[in-house]
């Protein structure tokens, strides 16, 4: 095939089929330079800017959302066209107004309904009476529920489930826009359902057909949805700013169809790059330009927003979307994926200000190139705003045109898709195995039914016995559990304009998690190395635990401690994988938390590790606060220890550290930040956030929000505007290990 | 064998160049009243280690040490242990792990000597510039960090001469002119670094039950020691 939007470009197996990593591959100028050709923001950019910073702080005001379209239901072409300013670069907006948020029930019409309330809205009669005759994915969801999966829902063993609104995490190819036009993909899809037409017609091959069936649909509703804004995106971009637009529809008209809880935008920076080398090159484009339209790109996903529940917020803090970029790494030939383009993305946080959105993710390598290692560093100093992922490790298994989805999970792009998998609570399952059936919190009797342990001192191998016990039962409950939803979540509301961005033949990852990894780690640390007497209620219940004498902490790089944690994260990958997956889908597991570390600890009562009942968890993989002696290195020794091969689908750390303790100026700061970096990834840790400030800047935010209305700190594999987050989660940030000696 | 550590601290990032593991060792015999570690001063404080061990432990570090960072020793006085450091130093010296000792240069003698032989960089706490402030302020003779620092220069070793600025004492024209001839004098210093004095450590100090000497002097800013380098060191 030929495209005349092609000429300039280098061909290869890209021209044949749909290949994007081969364009890149193909097209791309490696950059190993510095940050000192960047153009600051235009004068449009700042106007544009004002917009919204007006925007959001009304939004602010209005208790956290800005208004809701009650009346529409969020689709692609189902609103006017919507922009921040008259002077749009990029434009598109998911409801006809900026920061207006629209409806989605298609997860499930409670949601829909109480968030509407939550702010003080009614839902719309007619929308109410069309999903009265519609089923929705939560409908589906609990109509097959079984007594146990809801009970182990209520007692929060599995929390955060993705079965009441979008599961999102799947990150369309949007970029096939841009490079190949939707007819083009249109045509191809067209193809792979003839093909499909001619296999024997089981069920998996029926829905396959109807799946396919909806892409195409949904592609010329994509296409509808441009014309909209008066563009044709029936064929491919012609230069760069057409490529920012034409892959920013496809996102947009994603956001439009899915509420999912992490809406990735993949990995566009140095394909882009291409485009605006090409149009540097032939003179239509300078510098500020360039700049212009990733400034503005980014706008226009910072005004990205979802109608959320307050419960919702409690797990997931501070309204996040996970739109997630991923910038740098390096290629399978050993050259480096940065660009000068992975550079402008980074500078928008410059130009437009720190921020959480979008989720700027640096795929590190140890051979990146120095000038883009120190800029990475001396941005996350002055902004606190990006994270860090372990290109090296990531690569070997995903190719080089991977990209993260959420927090952590890597998939490669247009070719693997993830069912979110959410969580359970180890901790709380220690404790459901200590007592034998019972959830000491809330009492729901649940899994084997043994009665409490009876001993004096709790003894380590029987405990474990035990423990091994009730995760056989709880794995297997879990991957039912995720079966269904993601059934029901395919039946109900399929995700047509992504997947339509992915292969036909595209393969699947379910995505486990664990929460509260320190505090069962801790736990059986004290079991196994102090002494650990268990306390009842009147009931007989184990509610609480008295710990004499010390134990081996994780965080100390101890490994009489950091076994126990590498030892359970490969015990609960291998249980998950004993039953099968939905859709054939490969297990995968995480430690990550979000922010729901707050939440997952006021579920669960005291730990042996001398925890309090309802006492926050660590973050996902972080150790436990204030447990950690040895210092700064020796927490991330720790945590790099955890196998990366059993919890593929991410291993999240968050590390504070006050500006003096890493350095004494700027220049020793950076380069130290570059060291740390280097030092850890080459230990096979998998992310890091880093966040350089001190405590007392959050204290005064706590007391000050008024002052900080842009203070961005990153959590658990996000980023949050601190006043953003609920009192509860800004004090557990609060308490968190700042490393801080000198 | 063994030494005597009060603790360890895996980051460092102001003890010497790069990102480097501070081993903070047990037990010192000056007692100066702006000292910000006196949880350090008591020899049978801390706790014994092997050398080995310590060896072993450091080694698990080194990924972070990149090309210019290593292990500094600090204190307490680590030349008290001049033995156990010597044998640690030279485990690290034979892996190629850059060595940094933080003192006071306040002894010298035959096991010192030795432990030079393995050191890469010494940071001197060289806290007064005249005599009777020494005496008076750390209970130790001034001529002991001269002999300490002209066998540096023998030896050729790097020296960065640290100074905590303590406003009134040492902060003077004097005394900065002092510095200033010490580095005419010596050409094994390679850099001078003020300090601001801090009083962080009055907690420390509290609950050790004994006062802090300096608890009414205030602190001395950034800006103060960056401008009197700016004028006197630059």
């Amino acid at each position: 095939m030929y495209f005349e939007q092609w000429n300039g470009f280098n061909g290869g197996n890209w021209t044949e089929n749909i290949d994007v990593r081969d364009f890149i591959d193909k097209n791309y100028t490696p950059y190993t330079g510095d940050g000192s050709f960047l153009a600051p923001a235009t004068e449009r950019t700042k106007k544009a800017l004002a917009e919204l910073e007006r925007l959001k702080k009304l939004e602010q005001e209005r208790g956290g959302v800005l208004s809701v379209d009650t009346t529409t239901v969020s689709s692609l072409c189902n609103y006017k066209p919507g922009y921040l300013c008259d002077e749009d670069i990029i434009v598109g907006m998911q409801t006809d107004e900026p920061l207006k948020r629209g409806v989605n029930p298609f997860g499930g019409i409670r949601m829909a309904r109480s968030a509407c309330e939550a702010y003080g809205y009614k839902l719309s009669d007619k929308i109410e009476e069309y999903f009265r005759y519609r089923t929705t994915h939560n409908d589906g969801v609990f109509r097959i529920y079984t007594d146990e999966m809801k009970a182990a829902r209520h007692c929060a063993l599995l929390t955060g489930l993705p079965d009441a609104y979008g599961r999102g995490r799947i990150i369309g190819d949007y970029r096939r826009i841009a490079l190949y036009g939707i007819d083009k993909l249109i045509e191809e899809k067209k193809k792979d359902k003839q093909k499909a037409g001619e296999n024997f017609m089981d069920v998996d091959n029926i829905r396959l057909l109807e799946e396919l069936y909806q892409q195409i649909n949904f592609l010329n509703l994509l296409k509808e949805m441009a014309s909209m804004y008066g563009f044709d995106i029936s064929k491919p971009a012609s230069n760069a700013k057409e490529a920012i637009q034409w892959t920013y529809f496809g996102y947009l008209a994603a956001n439009k169809e899915q509420n999912g809880a992490a809406m990735s935008f993949g990995r566009t920076s140095t394909f882009f790059d291409i485009y605006i080398e090409r149009d540097l090159k032939n003179g239509v484009l300078d510098e500020s330009g360039a700049q212009e339209l990733m400034d503005d790109l980014v706008l226009k996903l910072r005004c990205a927003r979802h109608l959320r529940t307050p419960e919702y917020n409690e797990l997931f803090g501070g309204d996040p979307m996970w739109i997630t970029e991923s910038i740098g790494g390096m290629s399978l030939n050993h050259k480096t994926l940065v660009t000068k383009n992975s550079f402008r993305v980074l500078n928008t946080l410059y130009n437009l200000g720190p921020a959480p959105e979008p989720n700027l993710t640096v795929l590190w390598s140890n051979a990146l190139p120095g000038g883009f290692k120190k800029f990475c560093a001396k941005i996350s100093i002055d902004t606190d705003s990006i994270q860090y992922e372990n290109d090296d490790l990531m690569r070997p298994r995903f190719g080089d045109d991977y990209a993260i989805a959420c927090c952590v999970s890597a998939m490669k792009v247009g070719k693997q898709m993830q069912f979110f998998g959410a969580r359970t609570n180890l901790a709380k399952l220690l404790l459901l195995s200590i007592n034998g059936g019972v959830d000491n919190v809330f009492g729901t009797h649940i899994g084997p039914q043994m009665g409490p342990i009876q001993d004096e001192y709790l003894d380590y191998k029987k405990v474990m016995e035990r423990f091994t016990v009730y995760l056989e039962w709880l794995c297997r409950l879990y991957v039912n559990t995720m079966n269904c939803i993601h059934y029901m979540h395919d039946k109900y509301a399929y995700e047509k304009t992504q997947m339509a961005l992915h292969d036909t033949d595209v393969e699947r990852l379910m995505a486990f998690g664990v929460a509260g990894l320190s505090v069962i780690t801790d736990s059986l640390s004290a079991i196994k190395f102090a002494k650990v007497r268990p306390i009842k209620d009147e009931n007989g219940i184990i509610v609480d635990f008295e710990t004499e004498g010390d134990f081996p902490k994780y965080g100390n790089d101890d490994n009489r401690a950091d076994e126990i944690a590498q030892e359970l994260l490969v015990m609960v990958h291998n249980e998950l994988k004993k039953t099968p997956a939905y859709k054939g889908a490969i297990h995968t597991l995480s430690a990550l938390t979000i922010t729901s570390n707050v939440m997952y600890g006021k579920k669960t009562g005291a730990t042996p590790d001398g925890r309090k009942k309802g006492e926050p968890f660590a973050p996902g993989a972080n150790p436990m606060h204030n447990r950690e002696t040895n210092g700064a290195l020796a927490s991330l020794n720790s945590v790099s220890k955890l196998p990366y091969s059993s919890a593929s689908d991410g291993i999240s750390n968050t590390f504070s550290i006050i500006p003096d303790a890493l350095g004494k100026d700027e220049e020793n700061r950076i380069a130290n930040l570059v060291t740390m970096l280097d030092g850890y990834f080459a230990n096979d840790a998998h992310h890091i956030n880093v966040n350089v400030m001190n405590r007392e800047t959050l204290m005064d935010a706590y007391d000050h929000p008024e002052n900080y209305p842009n203070l961005t700190i990153r959590v658990s594999g996000y980023a949050v505007n601190f006043v953003k987050l609920s009192r509860e989660q800004q004090r557990e940030v609060i308490k968190r290990t700042f490393h801080e000696a000198m | 064998m063994k030494g005597r550590i009060h603790s360890f601290q895996s980051l460092g990032t102001v003890d010497g160049p790069g990102i480097r593991n501070v081993v903070f060792m047990q037990g010192c015999p000056l007692r100066c009243a702006c000292c910000h570690n006196p949880d350090t001063w008591d020899f049978n404080g801390g706790e014994e280690i092997e050398g080995d061990k310590l060896i072993e432990k450091i080694f698990r570090f080194r990924s972070y040490f990149g090309s210019d960072g290593g292990v500094t020793v600090s204190g307490g006085e680590p030349l008290c242990q001049a033995e156990f450091l010597t044998e640690l130093f030279s485990g690290l010296k034979n892996a190629g792990i850059n060595t940094a000792l933080d003192t006071s240069g306040c002894i010298y003698n035959e096991q010192v000597e030795k432990l030079l032989k393995y050191t890469d960089l010494v940071l001197l706490d060289y806290k007064y510039a005249h005599a009777e402030d020494y005496l008076r302020y750390t209970k130790c003779d001034i001529k002991k960090v001269d002999l300490f620092i002209s066998e540096l220069e023998k030896k050729n070793i790097p020296v960065w001469i640290r100074r905590v600025i303590i406003p009134g004492l040492n902060d003077d024209e004097s005394s900065m002119l002092q510095l200033k001839s010490l580095r005419e004098k010596y050409t094994c210093i390679k850099k001078i670094e003020l300090l601001p004095f801090r009083k962080l450590c009055i907690e420390k100090y509290q609950s050790l039950g004994i006062s802090f000497p300096f608890e009414d002097i205030p602190e001395a800013s950034k800006e103060k020691t960056e401008k009197l380098e700016a004028e006197f060191l630059g």
